[in-house]
Order: structure tokens, then sequence, then C-alpha cells
């Protein structure tokens, strides 16, 4: 436990070491806003929510969150840390984990720069913030799916660009799965009950019940299975490559 | 392969037979080895001849394909996080985390080690101490010079006072003084550790090795002394410069096959 920690702090110290921190929140604060405020109409609805954030976040997640787990394990890779790292008595998963919880914390971190708006539509109406808080836990949960297919991404390749690109393609695959791009695809070659398990494996279909305030069973393991999965492929991920 | 008559310790390193293959390609073929408390070992050869790769298995970085390693008893395939708290490594090139200042860097490696409050901080000291990295410690790593960052690696390998050292190059990069006071430590840490090192400075075998190994292709070409080494100049049974015997060696198999490719 003592060793997830030491590797969690020296993680999350690491983002805001460089300026890689500073940058993140700042676009993604600014982002957010910017989808609220003009792509969502906030002000147009006439309705005091947070849903036009929470219905765009998952796509600012799609590209913003690899840009943080890519690091995690490519940037090991090319600066042959990952020998220092793994010759230390630490187990692999132990590692995987400490990295991936210094991604959510920094997820976190950067949802808590949003909650200027959340005082804003509170200023505005009076809207249902029992809602808002379960949305933002459905974000970070997904933020913590996103990091942990990044983080496994991340451990394929000593090239943080590639890791980048990888993780924002899974990610997409598996955001739009519940939508008629991926399921016209499957379905001209696999039966409709294929198609039907993949779109249990879409994001939004969870995403979308939380932001409405519903925390249901089905959300819950969705979130914690790929979450456990992607992780357990980023401790086979690396102990495959890490010679490469 | 020629061998010295030795008296053997229990050994606090053991390779047996490793075997590293990539692809079709034999980078390790059968390395076995013995390294007693109190020995230095001096793992010479050219470039490219296994050295690395043999450390790396013998730290249990890298997966043998064939053969085990052993270090104070424990297998570091079998048991690797037991097997590591015995064990201080050098990776090839000093790696650190570089927007690390050297102290968070040590005191993270403190806390990976398992070593906690006033323990922590006599082993930094301690090892700050050892590797003159005093006047640098608020400093990022990655702003230091190669020779700093090499005495950052070496400070991270003593810290826990391992029973068991391998250096992959501990002196590359320093200047003439930073590479004796380096020999030094070695030396004054030689006493109840196994250590060995990897270098392709010959005088560096006369200044800290009481043993030396040269492997040629991933094999084991010579093994002993200095003194033993220098007989297998091209003056055979006469006693040559360690360059000579080296080239001899390792040239002799090279030469007579250049496409191992």
């Amino acid at each position: 436990m003592s060793k997830i920690a030491a590797i969690f702090q020296r993680e999350l110290s690491g983002y805001f070491n460089t300026p890689i921190a500073y940058v993140f929140l700042i676009i993604f604060v600014m982002l957010g806003g910017l989808f609220t405020f003009y792509v969502g109409n906030l002000y147009e609805r006439g309705v005091a929510d947070m849903l036009p954030y929470f219905t765009y976040l998952p796509w600012l997640f799609l590209i913003l969150v690899p840009a943080i787990s890519m690091r995690l394990w490519s940037e090991e890779r090319r600066s042959g840390t990952i020998e220092l790292l793994m010759t230390m008595p630490v187990s692999v998963w132990q590692a995987v984990v400490g990295k991936w919880l210094a991604g959510v914390v920094f997820v976190a971190a950067a949802l808590a720069c949003t909650i200027p708006l959340w005082l804003t539509v509170n200023y505005l109406g009076s809207p249902d913030n029992g809602v808002i808080a379960v949305s933002y836990v459905g974000a970070l949960a997904l933020a913590s799916v996103f990091l942990a297919i990044g983080s496994c991404m991340s451990a394929l390749t000593s090239n943080q660009v590639i890791a980048f690109v990888l993780a924002v393609s899974a990610g997409f695959v598996f955001v739009t799965s519940g939508t008629p791009i991926v399921l016209d695809a499957v379905r001209a070659v696999a039966p409709e009950a294929v198609a039907l398990g993949i779109s249990s494996l879409s994001m939004l279909t969870h995403y979308e019940g939380l932001t409405r305030g519903l925390i249901d069973v089905p959300a819950v393991v969705w979130v914690v299975s790929m979450t456990a999965f992607w992780l357990f492929a980023t401790t086979i991920a690396v102990d495959l490559k890490k010679a490469g | 392969m020629i061998r010295f008559a030795k008296d053997r310790m229990s050994a606090l390193l053991e390779l047996k037979n490793l075997v590293k293959r990539f692809q079709s390609f034999t980078a390790v073929d059968g390395i076995s080895l013995e390294v007693p408390a109190g020995e230095v070992l001096g793992f010479l050869g050219p470039n490219g001849a296994g050295k690395s790769t043999t450390m790396k298995m013998a730290a249990g970085f890298l997966a043998a394909d064939e053969g085990s390693a052993r270090i104070c008893g424990v297998d570091v395939a079998d048991q690797p996080e037991l097997a590591r708290q015995n064990l201080g490594y050098l990776p090839e090139g000093a790696p650190a985390y570089g927007e690390m200042s050297v102290s968070a860097f040590l005191r993270f490696c403190a806390r990976m080690r398992g070593l906690k409050g006033d323990g922590a901080r006599e082993a930094i000291a301690r090892a700050v101490d050892r590797t003159d990295l005093g006047d640098v410690l608020e400093q990022p790593i990655e702003t230091m010079s190669k020779g700093f960052k090499r005495r950052v690696g070496l400070a991270q390998a003593i810290l826990h006072e391992p029973k068991v050292l391998i250096l992959d190059e501990p002196t590359d990069g320093l200047d003439p003084n930073q590479k004796h006071h380096v020999r030094q430590l070695i030396r004054d840490m030689s006493a109840d550790r196994a250590i060995v090192i990897s270098t392709h400075i010959l005088e560096e075998v006369d200044a800290v090795c009481t043993r030396a190994v040269i492997i040629d292709q991933g094999a084991i070409v010579a093994d002993g002394t200095a003194a033993d080494l220098r007989k297998l100049g091209p003056d055979s049974g006469r006693a040559s410069s360690l360059e000579d015997a080296f080239r001899h060696v390792t040239t002799s198999v090279t030469a007579d096959h250049p496409s191992h490719v």
C-alpha cells in the first residue's frame, strides 16, 4: 500500500512539476465553458442545470484525458526509468494502480475547477444539486475508464504521441459503440446479439443515466469492470513490453 | 572458455545458464556466474556482447528464456519482490526521473525501499555523502551533467545498503577525479557485498575488480583475476597488457564469425 502511495505521489507531483498540469487545467476549464455557453446554449435554454456541460464532457474527455494518460508508461519506457522502477521491490499491478490513481486525482482536480459553473447555475436559478453531484461522480467514473484505457495504450509504446492517438481511437470506439457508426458496421457482419453486446459497452448509454442523477447497477458494473479490465491489460502490457 | 581455479564461498549472486533470445538473435547464450561476498566482479566485453542484457536478467528486469538468477538465494523470477530487496541496480545510462530534484528522487526511492522517517533520512544522508551530491540536492535531475546523473543513479542503488550491487557502467561520463571517487566507493562497499560492474574501461579492472569476466557474443570467454587475464594476450602465457588480452580473446572470435547477425 505504501508503495502504491509512493508511486501515486510521484506521478501526481510529476504533473505539477511540468507545464502539463497548468495547460491542461486551463484548456479543460475554457473548453468546458465554451461547450456549455455556446454549443450547449446554457442561457438560451432558460433551465438552471448543468446538462449542457455534462452532455459535452465525454467528448472533451475523449481528447483531453489521453493527454493525461499518455505519459504514464511511455515516458518511463522512453527515459529508461521503467528499468529502475521494475527492479525496485514493487509489483507491476501496484505500479499500474498507483499511476492510474494519480491520473484520476488529477482529473478530479480539473473537475473541481469547474465548480464556479455549478455556483453560477445556483445563482441563476435553483437546480437539482443532487443530480449535479451524481453527474460529477459519473464524470469522474467516466474519466477513470478513459484513464485505464489510456494507461494500457501508454504501456504499449515508448512514444507519447502514439499513446495519445491510440487512446483517443480506443476511447472513440467505446464512446460511440452504442451509436449507428459502430453498430451498423457490426450488424453487417455479425448477428444482432453481438451488436447488442457491443452497444452495452457504450459509455454514452451508461453515462446518460448518471447525468440524469441515476446511479444504476449496470452503470456501476460497467465502470468497475471496464476499469479493472484495462488496468489488468496494462499490467500485461508492461510485463510483456518492458524490454522494448 | 578459460577458467582459473578459485575458492567459492556461498554466492550472493548466482547466475545459472542464462539465455536470452531476441527473435532469431541470441544475445546471451548460457552465462553462469557465482559472485560471493567481498568480490567485485568486472564484466567486460565489446559493445553488443550481451553485458547489459545479462545484467538486466540478473536484476530480474528481463525474463530469461532459459536459466535462472538468484540474489541471496532468492530466484528473481519466482519471488521478484523479495529478491529485489537485496538488490541495488544502476541501469545502463543511469535513468532517473528528470523533472524531480535529487532529494525528491531519493526520497521516492527510499519510500519504495520501505524506508521511513529517520531511517529514510539517514539512508539518504549517507548515500548523498558517499556520492558527493550535497551541493545539488534541490536541482532538477534533468538539468544536471552526465557525471552528476550517474552519481544520482549510484546514490539510488546504494541507498538501502543492498547485499548485491549490479552497476552497469558506473563510471561512464565521469571525469578522472569522479572516477577515482566512485572506485573508492565501490571498494569501500565491497567488504560484505557482491558487486558486479560492467565497463569497457580496462584500467577499471586493475583499479577495483577482484575478478574479471570477459564475454563475447553472449558467452563467457575468460574468467579470472586481472593477472590471469593478462596471460591470455597474443604472446601466450606471458603477461601482456589487459587491452591486448581483451582484443585477443574477443576479436579472435568475432573475426572468425563476422556474420553473427
